[in-house]
Formats: C-alpha cells, sequence, structure tokens
C-alpha cells in the first residue's frame, strides 16, 4: 500500500457484511491532510458502517485502511488516541455539569492535572460559557452543548476529528457559528470528516463523497459536482444522485 | 377554523416553553411550525393533542376544547410524535390493526387514504415494528396515525434526521393527504422545507417571531445581498463583517448572505471589494429565504 503522508486516511477496496447483507461494498477512497471531508449519503447508505470502522469501533470484513498511518486491524488503539469523534446523539454526559464534563474527556485523553485547568479555563471563556460552568448538561441549549461537544472532542488536539450529523436540529445561526468552528480547526491542522442532511453545509467542505446503496457514486469537490451533475447547488446533485 | 391557538403559556420548573403562542390554522391548510430543537415545537403539539394542559390560554380542534373536550379531540386527530412510539414486539401489520380497532374502525375501510404510505411498507407487514429501519418505522407511524381517517393530521418532526431524498418524498405523501381534505399541521428544523407549507409560523424560545406564506416572501425590511466568488467565500468573511456598513454576515452555501445597515450602503461595500484581489467577486441584491427571514428575526429578539 502506498503511503502518501498528505493522505490522512486512506481506504482501498474496504467491504463489510452484515452475513449477507454488504454495507460497504468496495470503497476506496482517501482524505487529504488538513481538508473538511463531507460524507454524505442517503439514510441505510452504510455512512455509519464505515465511520465505525475507520474509528477503530468495527473490523472490516476486507480491505486494507489506514487511519492517521495506523492500520485498523493491529492498531485500534493508536487509533483512538489520534482521534476525536462527536456525534448528535451522544456527545456530553447528560447528567454531569459543563465543567466536569471538560474535565472528564481532559482526563481520558490523559491531559495532566495543570493542563486541564489551564485549558478549561480557556475553553469556557473562549465559548462564553464560565457563568454556567456548573450547569447541568441536560439544561443548556442545544446549540451550545454541541459547540462544547466540539471542542471536547478536538481538546487534545487530535489528527482527525469525526463529527457525525454534528448539527442537527440546531437553529440556523449556531449552525452557521459552528461551521466557523469547524473552520478554525483545520487551521490548527486538524482534518474533519463530517457527515449531514443539511445540503447547504455540503458547500463548506473541501471534497464530499456521496454514498448511495454501500457504494460511493460520486466524490469531488462541491464546484466540481455541481458542473459534472449541471445543478445549481448540492441538493440537486444529491437528489439526482440518489434517486436513481 | 381546524386549529386556534390562544394565547398560550407553558413553562416547566424554570423554562419557559411557551410564551403567548396565539394563531389559527384554516380546514385543509398544510400549516408548519418551524424551529430549532427546544423552541418548544413539542409542546405546543402535545397541548393541541390533548396530552399536555397549558398553564394559561385556550385552544380548540374543529371547535373541540384540548382541555374540557378533550376525548371529542382525540377522536378527530391523528397523531405522530416526534420519537417512535408505536409498540415494537408488535409486527406492522398487528400495530396497523390495533390502531384500526382503538379507533373503532378497519385497515379494510379506509385503506384508500393510506395506501401510498403503506404500500411501501407492506412486504414487510409480518415483521415486528422494533425490527424495521428509520425511514419505514416512519411511514408505518403516519399509516397508523391515518387509519381512522382524523380529521387534523398532527406531525411532530417526521422528517428530522432524515435524508434529503426521503424527506423530499415524506413531503409528497403530505401533499396527497392534504389533497384528501385533512389539515395537516407539521413541525420541521428544517427551513427549506417551509416551502412546501401553505404558511408558516417561525418558533424560537417559546414565541412565535412570525407567520408568513412562503410563496409571498418578498424583500425583507433589511436589504439582502449574496457575495459570491468562484475562489470560495469563505475567505472573504471576516473581511466583510469588519465593514462598518455590514450589520450581518453568514455562509450560506456556496455563497455569503450579508445585510447591509442601508441599501445606500452598497455603492461603499462594491467599492471596497472591488479591492479584495478577486476578479470573479460579485454582490448581488436577492429576495431573503425563510432561514434569512428567521435568521434576521432571531438577531432582532436579542
Amino acid at each position: 500500500m502506498t503511503d502518501d503522508p498528505d493522505h490522512i486516511i486512506e481506504v482501498k477496496e474496504l467491504v463489510k457484511k452484515f452475513g449477507s447483507f454488504v454495507a460497504n461494498d468496495r470503497l476506496s477512497f482517501h482524505v487529504n491532510r488538513g481538508e473538511i471531508f463531507g460524507f454524505l449519503g442517503a439514510n441505510g447508505a452504510g455512512k455509519t458502517t464505515t465511520i465505525r470502522i475507520l474509528c477503530g469501533l468495527s473490523y472490516p470484513t476486507s480491505g486494507e485502511i489506514r487511519v492517521a498511518g495506523h492500520d485498523v486491524y493491529h492498531e485500534r488503539e493508536k487509533i483512538k488516541r489520534k482521534i476525536g469523534y462527536m456525534s448528535q446523539k451522544f456527545s456530553l454526559y447528560e447528567d454531569l455539569t459543563v465543567s466536569e464534563n471538560i474535565r472528564l474527556y481532559a482526563g481520558i485523553y490523559r491531559l495532566n492535572r495543570k493542563q486541564i485547568n489551564q485549558r478549561e479555563e480557556q475553553l469556557l471563556e473562549r465559548l462564553g460559557l464560565l457563568p454556567i460552568k456548573n450547569r447541568l448538561i441536560r439544561d443548556i441549549p442545544l446549540g451550545w452543548k454541541q459547540k462544547l461537544a466540539f471542542s471536547v472532542a478536538i481538546f487534545h488536539k487530535p489528527d482527525i476529528v469525526f463529527l457525525d450529523e454534528p448539527t442537527g436540529g440546531v437553529d440556523p445561526i449556531t449552525r452557521r457559528q459552528f461551521w466557523e468552528m469547524i473552520h478554525d480547526a483545520t487551521l490548527e491542522g486538524i482534518t474533519v470528516f463530517v457527515t449531514t442532511h443539511y445540503m447547504d453545509e455540503a458547500e463548506y467542505c473541501d471534497r464530499v463523497s456521496i454514498m448511495v446503496d454501500g457504494r460511493i457514486e460520486a466524490l469531488d469537490k462541491p464546484a466540481v459536482l455541481k458542473k459534472e451533475f449541471d445543478s445549481k447547488n448540492m441538493n440537486e446533485v444529491f437528489l439526482k444522485l440518489a434517486r436513481n | 377554523m381546524a386549529l386556534i391557538v390562544n394565547h398560550i403559556d407553558k413553562s416547566f420548573k424554570l423554562t419557559r416553553a411557551l410564551n403567548q403562542v396565539d394563531f389559527e390554522v384554516k380546514d385543509g391548510e398544510l400549516f408548519g411550525l418551524i424551529g430549532p430543537d427546544g423552541a418548544g415545537k413539542s409542546s405546543l403539539f402535545r397541548i393541541i393533542a390533548s396530552l399536555l394542559i397549558p398553564d394559561s390560554g385556550s385552544c380548540s380542534v374543529n371547535g373541540f376544547d384540548v382541555v374540557s373536550q378533550y376525548r371529542d379531540v382525540r377522536k378527530i386527530i391523528g397523531y405522530m410524535p416526534g420519537r417512535f412510539s408505536l409498540y415494537m414486539d408488535l409486527s406492522v401489520e398487528e400495530n396497523l390493526a390495533f390502531y384500526a380497532r382503538v379507533f373503532g374502525t378497519t385497515i379494510k375501510e379506509n385503506y384508500d387514504l393510506i395506501r401510498d404510505v403503506y404500500q411501501q411498507i407492506e412486504p414487510f407487514k409480518k415483521r415486528l415494528a422494533g425490527r424495521l429501519s428509520g425511514g419505514m418505522k416512519q411511514k408505518l407511524a403516519l399509516s397508523c396515525a391515518l387509519i381512522h381517517r382524523p380529521d387534523v393530521l398532527i406531525l411532530d418532526e417526521p422528517t428530522t434526521g432524515v435524508d434529503a431524498v426521503s424527506r423530499r418524498e415524506f413531503w409528497d405523501m403530505l401533499k396527497k393527504i392534504q389533497g384528501e381534505g385533512i389539515t395537516i399541521i407539521v413541525s420541521t428544523p428544517y427551513m427549506d422545507e417551509a416551502e412546501m407549507c401553505d404558511r408558516v409560523a417561525l418558533i424560537q424560545k417559546g414565541t412565535i417571531l412570525s407567520i408568513t406564506n412562503p410563496s409571498e416572501m418578498g424583500a425583507g425590511d433589511v436589504p439582502l445581498y449574496a457575495l459570491r466568488s468562484d475562489r470560495g467565500v469563505y475567505a472573504h468573511l471576516d473581511k466583510i463583517r469588519q465593514m462598518e456598513e455590514c450589520r450581518s454576515a453568514w455562509l450560506f452555501g456556496d455563497e455569503l448572505h450579508v445585510t447591509l445597515n442601508s441599501a445606500v450602503d452598497v455603492t461603499a461595500v462594491s467599492s471596497a471589494i472591488d479591492g479584495w484581489n478577486d476578479p470573479s467577486i460579485r454582490l448581488t441584491s436577492i429576495t431573503p429565504s425563510i432561514e434569512d427571514r428567521f435568521m434576521g428575526l432571531m438577531k432582532e429578539e436579542k
């Protein structure tokens, strides 16, 4: 396997079967270091299966896959230390406070006490959460929760952060602020791998892949895809691909 | 009037979930309630469905009061809650038969109404509801909510977490159901779905910001401009925000949507961006979408 140092994720002929059902059918693609990579597809297209494999939570049936330079069959623990993950459904502990969540994740990622204190302060300050740091997560608005969850997911400065529908149900302004945070993270060298059902957000990605029935049907820059499918926006591209 | 909501307030402990919510829905209308999570959409729907009692104000469905005449209300509404709440340990067919019987009808009697929706899951009618995919669960829930031919169908976020293709199909189904003379009240966090509704209420933090007809959206009170560039617009975001004339600037697909403090400022802004060394950059006046309108109203509220 060629090890292009600019490919932070390298996937060759990834197959994942559940019994006779083929969830991922010979996927081959790469993600460039530092880019925002949009991973789109209809419900049930196989996106979550792929993400779980890339995060070292599930074994592929076959294929060669490297994430942050590590093999997904034998070096899963190394991968886990180099990635961050957040989803819409589970991101923070509802029954812990803002501050406790930050400290818990910082501890899991093995920051020492001094680093934890320092970074907790910085983070609360930056997100404007200092006044509510002792409030339970379940009592804060979703938008704040998702911004905090993202910050926590990149707290340990991972090589890659996986975001699984991070903006679902979030108000339109907070959703845009969230994408500005994503852009800022890339400036710090973090690669972003993101899924979304908001097609305007597909435009914010450097490159986008669209998965249909376990296969990647299209992968390119949004501008190129729009031209190729003769569409005025990514929503049209998506509808054209996923409907056929 | 299919629905009259009259100055409703509802609080949960310290949270004001609904604040003087007041609107009406006409017979046969497809009415959308659009707002983010936590806006109060589900609380309002639970009140309309007679499952929650408001602190003050009143609400009636087809003339029946949701508190004093809740039994009558329940007979004429179909309610699909946000969370899937059918019987996971019954099959598709058993769930549907159960709801038909509860309402004193049969699947056969109203099969015409649900045919389009139900046919898509009928091949799996022996499967347990708990083992269906998300899209199939949604179709079963809609079938169950419709099986007694309700006058008013109440759908709480039926398309949340659903991909763009399935969302489009779902709205096509709703249009057909509306064609049967059923009034539909539906909530969604997706602003682009507003255009499928006859009228929409925009709701944020328990307050209705505005009620509009999406097809009649004219220019807003604040002039709105789109900034486009073949080189991508993100690099221009900070620069435009720093301009004195700029009131707001946000990413909007492959554009930036910019509001200015006044329409005369556009000349100054146009000449300024000419100096940004991007020959493909252009600024054009545009009509606001529902999402633009929503964002504008959110800001005013602060």
